[in-house]
């Protein structure tokens, strides 16, 4: 049976690995690659390496990044972070990347979805989205890393963007991140049963049945985390051991 | 050895030149056909659309040249979906090595959402024959990202269960196929590779 994934997440700023809570105050947790195969050791099943200020300031340095990540670790990896063109993707993928992820630049021009999937394929097209809930009870998108709220629905940009040829999407609660206190079931679940792709759950992860009630309750394809595990809160044998225990289907 | 992986318009080939390198075997990217025929191995790998995958290769005489060789070649997944006998995949006729049929998933598992398209993970292959599953434990998990499947026949030599089971590897004479990643699935990848390269 496909497995449900454990994705650990890396945000690199300068080329070291760092977790804000709720994308500020950053604190530092080391080298992403030497991290990323520590994690690949320990059964994470994929990493996604996210260049956290790529997009404000136009950062492209990634690619040096993914040679790296490609030549030390065997298990795939995303690498996220300022993309906006074919070019940006063509040469994170020459330099190894299997996925790579898009946010504000597929928002601004969707075209880059459709542009991106004809040229390199459905799956390698991750379609990253930060959203928050506001008091209407709506879920809105959030752009420039949580900095520049929209008016487009969460649900309404997730189904365009895989009308346009999105083959995952990586949903992020801004509500949620940080915090702990376990994921945003609601429009996972929302947009796990509403999309014919795949939903990585992330924000909120806190303990280890949350990652159940995700996986069940939120019907995730797969969930990212990064500081609890960068902290050691949690470890991945750990919450493998205990999603099997809860007849949760995982790589062991 | 001479280790050879065929360049051409489909990716994951740098991904498959870095997993060899960590298992310690050099391989040569190219398209030069008398260098792919004059190797001891070849891999052929690829992740993108079939139809302008064997347009590019027709275009440069490849399709010919892989049918035709004899030395132990690796199809990885698109790789492998190529060297069947035809694509659903905007309904292209494929090289015919292995008579199996490349087949979409289906819009009938996406109508309920009980499954995704592509199918995108980790995911158990069974029933493992010939000396390219050597050491691998049935039910071993290996890495998959594919929306088009090859159907079970008699070239099967592995089998993966999603919305159906279908081929996970093929196997004919000097020909192996792989769906899944061997490059991206870990220790077990890793030892896949190691197999092939020593057969």
């Amino acid at each position: 049976m496909l497995t449900k994934r454990i994705i650990p997440c890396l945000d690199i700023k300068d080329g070291r690995t760092v977790k804000g809570t709720n994308f500020v105050n950053l604190r530092d947790a080391g080298d992403p690659v030497e991290l990323g195969a520590l994690y690949a050791q320990q059964g994470a099943d994929e990493l996604v390496f996210l260049d956290i200020t790529a997009t404000v300031e136009k950062r492209k340095t990634l690619s040096e990044l993914a040679n790296r990540i490609s030549h030390h670790i065997n298990i795939p990896f995303t690498v996220g972070g300022g993309i906006s063109s074919v070019q940006d993707v063509n040469v994170l993928l020459q330099n190894g990347a299997d996925k790579i992820s898009v946010n504000t630049a597929a928002f601004k021009q969707p075209q880059l979805i459709s542009e991106l999937a004809n040229e390199f394929g459905s799956q390698c097209v991750v379609l990253a989205i930060d959203t928050r809930k506001e008091d209407d009870g709506e879920w809105y998108v959030y752009l420039n890393g949580g900095r520049t709220k929209t008016d487009t629905r969460c649900e309404d940009w997730a189904k365009q963007a895989v009308d346009l040829g999105a083959g995952e999407i990586l949903l992020t609660s801004m509500n949620h991140d940080g915090t702990k206190q376990g994921f945003a079931l609601d429009i996972t679940k929302t947009l796990s049963v509403q999309l014919p792709v795949p939903v990585i759950a992330s924000g909120g992860g806190g303990s280890m049945q949350h990652f159940v009630t995700v996986f069940e309750e939120g019907k995730a394809d797969a969930a990212l985390a990064a500081s609890i595990f960068h902290f050691k809160e949690i470890s991945i044998p750990e919450l493998k051991q205990y999603l099997f225990s809860k007849a949760i289907e995982v790589r062991m | 050895m001479n280790l050879v992986i065929i360049k051409y318009n489909a990716g994951n080939i740098q991904s498959v030149l870095y997993a060899l390198e960590r298992i310690g075997a050099e391989a040569k990217v190219t398209d030069d056909i008398f260098e792919i025929q004059q190797a001891d191995k070849v891999i052929f790998p690829g992740v993108g659309e079939a139809s302008s995958a064997m347009r590019y290769l027709k275009e440069r005489g490849l399709d010919k040249v892989i049918k035709e060789l004899k030395q132990p070649v690796l199809g990885i997944c698109l790789g492998m979906q190529l060297m069947c006998r035809y694509s659903e995949e905007n309904d292209v006729e494929c090289l015919g090595i292995f008579d199996e049929d490349v087949k979409y998933f289906g819009k009938s598992a996406l109508a309920n959402h009980t499954f995704k398209i592509p199918q995108i993970g980790w995911n158990n292959i069974y029933d493992l024959k010939t000396p390219l599953f050597n050491n691998i434990p049935q039910n071993s998990y290996t890495y998959f990202v594919h929306s088009y499947y090859a159907a079970l026949g008699s070239h099967t030599i592995a089998t993966t269960n999603y919305i159906l089971p279908y081929s996970s590897a093929l196997h004919k004479t000097n020909f192996y196929g792989v769906q899944f990643h061997p490059e991206k699935s870990a220790d077990t990848g890793e030892r896949i590779l190691q197999n092939f390269i020593t057969l």
